[in-house]
């Protein structure tokens, strides 16, 4: 498989950072880096990973289903995870996930049609004293209210919602 | 970035840098105290750097509170094969958004609380494991690593000490388990998160397999000023055996949630209601979930007593991660109950059959009773099955969804005991079998 330029830099670093043989340690964050590049993790890419690692495929294949983030199926463009955990649930993160389920008319982990929006019910992602909170893709929005979030979906649909600079 | 205003009442210690301007940037970092302890660190033996952790009473901030010079003690040198430092910034325990702060506000601090760590022990290497939501954070800690290669503080020969050290992020993939210090091992090691049975500890058989010293991002980042400042000074800061301060992180029903910088030992009320500005909309004080989810729940009237480890042990709760859920008189414990449940069931690894198994009928009875379908048995049910759960895992996780359980059975057996009387199957009248 080819990557990215970009990606493959990255990949170069990872596989030189763990001591010589432990090659190993690069699958899972390989994984994660490649599933964002290609949408998800396919069989093509766990024997690529396994082969970059040094590993078999079976070990590569073991930690997918672990790893809450790993998806084999391809999440939307926008990948939206709202937090219910009791942080969140005390400041109304259920009711807000219900919102975000009835007007995306998506269930949990599903996706659009068009393919732009899929939405998760996730467990505490860190952002507690800040709730309630909710991630698109990696960029954390706090402080988010039904109205907020409607707003955010819209810039989702008209292609003005920019990516938060790190 | 900082999310909530910082309150006058902080003392500002590992979040001092955090307002200044630029301030992931060596140079914010060099002209205030950077890389000053790590050279102090490098006129003195390893043995002094340790005496100094242990008169700091510097405990773990991660959530266990084990003291850090006691850890670093632990660890073998000069046995001339590698041994490494890693940095645990998974921070996943509900509640918890502290960690966050201090890589996104002053990543520097970090690595030279790592490299005074990779000194003491002659460690050439250090792996920062974050979780993986917080991609944004590799991203600064990268940018801030070919920094501190450029100006020659991580690398080869460092400062001319002759020691080489090499800094790398590890990003995890979503799994609360990986928090565990042994599943976080090998997790860093590419396999599943699973936890490893101890002894041998990671000081002894850490990553890959090799002498490690494992400490949360917090507990690095206090370093730097405890070589500074003296390890009695920052023990002066906190009460006795609990040194210095710490990010509490505060949630929940008040006016300004937020995390803040506290002394050790600060009262729990007085957080709650000078801190953080007070309980929202003008409600009363009903419960307070101390350190994390994990920790066992404290009632309104259990709440006048000092913020630190010791004080909550012996309140028989923890002090924990140093998440604050502060919850009102409106709140429905048992639905905070079955949201802790659930987490705790959807995070098991299942490698433990107590808590795999625990958890997920702990979260059916929940689930059924909060639905209304309790039966008056199950009250007792929940607290037995919890009870059988404890201590009997290779790691704490199975702990950690048992105890704050029969928190709620036992300080809010009431509210249980209301949701009974709505129950349809408690109503169904016992018929005698003949």
């Amino acid at each position: 498989m080819t990557f990215s330029a970009e990606l493959e830099r990255r990949f170069a670093k990872l596989l030189d950072s763990y001591p010589s043989g432990r090659q190993r340690s690069a699958v899972v964050p390989m994984l994660l880096y490649a599933q964002d590049e290609i949408g998800c993790v396919t069989q093509e890419l766990v024997e690529e990973v396994a082969r970059r690692c040094g590993v078999t495929p079976l070990q590569v294949d073991e930690v997918i289903g672990y790893y809450s983030m790993l998806h084999r199926k391809p999440l939307g463009k926008y990948h939206v995870q709202i937090c219910t955990n009791i942080a969140c649930q005390a400041v109304g993160g259920e009711q807000l996930y219900e919102h975000a389920s009835r007007t995306l008319k998506l269930g949990n982990k599903e996706v659009t049609s068009d393919g732009l929006i899929s939405l998760e019910e996730v467990e505490c992602m860190g952002a507690c004293a800040w709730a309630p909170a909710i991630q698109v893709n990696y960029d954390f929005h706090h402080f988010v209210t039904p109205e907020r979030f409607d707003n955010l979906m819209q810039a989702l649909r008209d292609g003005t919602y920019q990516r938060k600079a790190s | 970035m900082r999310y909530n205003e910082p309150s006058p009442l902080e003392t500002r210690i590992v979040s001092q840098r955090f307002d200044l301007p630029n301030p992931t940037s060596i140079d914010t970092y060099l002209a205030n105290d950077g890389y000053v302890a790590v050279k102090k660190a490098f006129e003195m033996t390893p043995e002094q750097i340790i005496e100094e952790l242990k008169t700091s009473a510097l405990r773990g901030r991660g959530g266990a509170g084990f003291p850090a010079g006691m850890k670093w003690s632990f660890v073998p040198r000069n046995t001339g094969k590698a041994s490494y430092i890693i940095c645990n910034s998974d921070e996943s325990e509900p509640a918890t958004c502290k960690d966050r702060l201090l890589m996104e506000n002053d990543p520097h601090q970090l690595f030279e609380g790592m490299l005074i760590a990779g000194w003491t022990i002659r460690a050439n290497k250090g792996y920062i494991f974050v979780r993986g939501e917080y991609r944004y954070l590799i991203e600064i800690l990268e940018r801030a690593i070919a920094e501190a290669y450029d100006r020659g503080y991580l690398g080869k020969n460092i400062l001319g000490s002759g020691w080489d050290f090499d800094l790398y992020t590890h990003t995890g993939a979503g799994a609360y388990e990986c928090g565990e210090e042994t599943a976080l091992l090998e997790s860093l090691e590419g396999k599943r998160g699973v936890p490893r049975l101890k002894p041998p500890f990671p000081a002894v058989a850490g990553a890959f397999q090799a002498p490690t010293i494992l400490n949360n991002c917090e507990t690095f980042s206090a370093v730097p000023w405890i070589l500074r400042n003296g390890g009695q000074a920052f023990a002066d800061l906190g009460t006795p055996k609990n040194g210095g301060t710490r990010l509490v992180c505060i949630s929940g029903h008040v006016n300004r949630p937020g995390v803040y910088e506290m002394k050790m030992g600060y009262n729990i009320l007085a957080l709650i209601n000078d801190v953080a500005g007070g309980m929202r909309n003008g409600k009363k004080l009903k419960a307070v979930i101390p350190g994390g989810s994990s920790s066992p729940v404290l009632r309104a009237d259990e709440c006048d007593i000092p913020y630190d480890f010791d004080s909550l042990a012996k309140a028989k709760s923890m002090a924990g991660s140093g998440g604050l859920v502060v919850l009102d008189e409106d709140t429905d414990m048992v639905a905070v109950a079955l949201r802790t449940i659930k987490f705790y069931a959807h995070e098991s690894c299942g490698w433990c059959i107590p808590c795999r198994e625990g958890t997920t009928w702990l979260k059916k009875i929940l689930t059924r009773f909060h639905e209304g379908g309790g039966r008056p048995e199950d009250i007792d049910l929940i607290a037995e099955l919890a009870d059988n759960m404890l201590g009997r895992t290779f790691c704490a996780l199975g702990d950690a969804a048992a105890m704050p359980t029969t928190g709620f059975i036992t300080k809010f057996r009431n509210e249980f005991e209301e949701y009974l009387k709505k129950s349809h199957v408690a109503r169904v009248p016992q018929l005698a079998l003949v």
